[in-house]
């Protein structure tokens, strides 16, 4: 918050036509943060190195791939087998896919744990969801584009979702292929949407980041901190260093996969060229679609399956309305704090029943954990707002709870 | 301002009747040209220009299924077993999610022919081959989530919601069926 004055004349002159010194000063130099942010809050910036390796490896993919069913999939084998480096490169991008899931749903369970999502915060927290959306349609679209077994079959499981629409659901989806099935011009109309899709992430990113220095992180005790208070330090090289730390650790892990299992996380199906008169015997996607798969396969219905999938997303955007406590840790929220694990176990079996086939127990564990994660979010956060008594909040990040003498909790304003 | 506007009687309703029609036109004009932009996406005219094609039947046995290709989409041509034929014609309608008597499914009732795309989310039902899966009424079953189809077709359980459809087709002599 200190007044920025650079030495270097030259900064000056520029800045002072050009802001942009001064812009990055306060928002990563200067810039007063929590001081108690644990390893959670890494997640975030570690998404936006992803996002950057995603649009570099992917634009490099584009110059030796070609967007045709004849020859898709040999130009995939050609960059694998031919271009110099073409398997390190594929390999960055198939597993920076995964890893940008595994990241981004951390990211978001941190968020539900500490209470993110809450005042000021709501449209940080539904710009989240939006780019989660926005990530999922990528991810669709670029895994169709190898033009294997699963992604032709993915490719025509997921757009047939929409002939569930009433009435118009059947021109919806020959809208969506340009033809009476998944083919060309479905792989050409991928291909030029994988290729917008990141950069309307980019942008709703930076939407995501002006509400978020707007008020500024949350912190694991879920206070609010006062700016220029004892309870925050600056973002460098305090958090920097954090950050870039995070950033090391993260990338043993992607350059352990890349190098030594690359195709750990993927299908083996998606190495057979696609054939439109042999459905493969299991179609599963990819793992980070395993979850929502179930919900869709739960409802025996199809329009109600589809809605169901849909809602799962939906009931986040409205989450900030839903748990109206005041509250924002669950570190302050013992029954919160049960709940919230019981709901990261059902997710987790969500995304086992995902990959089973649709018959026997797999289909009532299905249903059960359909119903659980609905019931999460529509009935016992209501409820615990009314119900539970938090611990008594702290004051300030520097001041531990005044022991015994504390009353009900004050709540965070 | 609003004085500059009222230039004799009610210069507000003007300028607010020139905001409404400009805005107007306005989405007139945007609509106009979203609609190509739109519409590009829909069947050009050389997949619309669809072919027919002609298919031999006389060497499939009774009891057994071939699969062609037609408009990119598999069609099924079954020679039904004189039990399936029986089982296809006994059920009770209102059994059935989307009731549809057999004979209204078949020109030649022992030859059962079908777009073998399943009408949940399109994946392609098993029990063409001997040794598939059929499902629980001797027909079809599509492993993608579970739907059984009878030996007509039919849809018996899960999550799809209608009959597999049957073609256009006519027979043009004992042997052989065009399609489309
Ligand atoms: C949000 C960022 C992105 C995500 C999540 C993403 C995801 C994916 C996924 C899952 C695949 C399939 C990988 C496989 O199984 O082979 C893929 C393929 C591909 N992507 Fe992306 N992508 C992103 C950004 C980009 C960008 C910016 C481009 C630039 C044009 C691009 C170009 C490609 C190409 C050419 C392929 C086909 C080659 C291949 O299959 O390896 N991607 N993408
Ligand atoms: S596509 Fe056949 S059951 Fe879903």
């Amino acid at each position: 918050m200190s007044t920025y004055n650079p030495s270097n004349p030259l900064v000056r002159w520029i800045d002072h036509r050009l802001p942009m010194f001064s812009f990055m000063n306060e928002h990563l130099t200067d810039y007063p943060t929590p001081k108690n942010l644990n390893y959670f809050w890494n997640f975030g910036s570690l998404a936006g190195i992803i996002l950057v390796v995603m649009i570099a490896s992917g634009i490099t993919l584009a110059m030796h791939y070609t967007a045709h069913v004849d020859y898709a999939f040999n130009s995939v084998e050609r960059i694998m087998r031919d271009v110099n480096f073409g398997w390190m490169i594929r390999y960055i991008h198939m597993n920076g896919a995964h890893l940008f899931f595994v990241v981004v749903f951390i990211h978001i369970f941190r968020g539900l744990y500490y209470g993110s999502y809450k005042a000021p915060r709501e449209i940080l927290w539904m710009l989240g969801v939006a780019i989660l959306l926005a990530m999922m349609a990528t991810a669709f679209m670029g895994y169709v584009l190898p033009w294997g077994q699963m992604s032709f079959w993915g490719a025509t499981v997921i757009t047939n979702l929409f002939s569930a629409i009433p009435l118009v659901g059947e021109d919806i989806v020959i809208w969506l292929w340009g033809a009476f099935s998944v083919d060309n011009a479905t792989l050409n109309r991928f291909f030029a949407l994988h290729y917008l899709m990141p950069f309307v992430i980019v942008g709703l990113v930076v939407l995501h980041l002006v509400a978020l220095h707007r008020f500024g992180s949350n912190n694991p005790i879920g206070i609010d901190v006062k700016k220029g208070s004892q309870d925050t330090i600056p973002f460098h090289p305090y958090y920097t260093i954090k950050d870039t730390f995070g950033l090391g650790v993260f990338l043993l892990v992607f350059a352990g996969l890349v190098f030594f299992a690359p195709n750990y996380l993927g299908h083996a199906d998606n190495y057979i060229e696609a054939n439109p008169l042999v459905t493969p015997a299991l179609i599963v996607p990819e793992w980070y679609f395993l979850p929502f798969y179930a919900i869709l396969r739960a409802i025996p219905d199809k329009l109600g399956g589809v809605i169901a999938m849909f809602g799962s997303i939906a009931v986040l955007f409205i989450l900030p309305w839903l748990d109206r406590s005041p509250v924002r840790s669950a570190t302050y929220r013992p029954l919160f704090k049960l709940f919230f694990w019981i709901l990261v176990l059902d997710c987790i079996l969500l995304g086992y029943v995902g990959a089973m086939p649709a018959e026997g127990i797999w289909v009532l564990l299905g249903q059960v954990g359909t119903a659980y994660y609905f019931a999460h979010f529509l009935i016992i956060l209501p409820l615990l707002s009314k119900l539970e008594t938090p611990k008594p909040l702290p004051t300030s990040i520097s001041k531990p709870v005044t022991g015994g003498a504390a009353p009900a909790a004050a709540p965070a304003e | 301002m609003a004085e500059n506007a009222q230039t004799g009687d009610g210069g507000e309703t003007r300028r607010d009747f020139l905001h409404l029609a400009t805005a107007a036109m306005g989405a007139v004009g945007v609509g106009a040209v979203a609609w190509p932009f739109i519409d590009q996406m829909n069947p050009a005219k050389d997949v619309l220009a669809l072919a027919t094609i002609e298919v031999n039947i006389s060497a499939i046995q009774e009891g057994q299924a071939i699969t062609v290709s037609w408009r990119g989409k598999p069609v099924f041509i079954r020679h039904r077993t004189a039990d399936e034929i029986e089982e296809a014609r006994t059920v009770d309608l209102d059994d059935l999610p989307d009731p549809q008597a057999d004979g209204d499914r078949v020109t030649k009732e022992n030859f059962l022919i079908l777009v073998g795309v399943c009408t949940h989310l399109g994946c392609i039902p098993l029990g063409q081959k001997t040794g598939d899966v059929k499902g629980e009424f001797g027909g079809w079953f599509c492993p993608c989530h579970g739907s059984h189809y009878d030996t007509s077709g039919r849809i018996r359980k899960g999550p799809a919601p209608a009959n597999l459809p049957v073609p256009e087709y006519e027979f043009v002599d004992d042997t052989t069926v065009r399609l489309g």
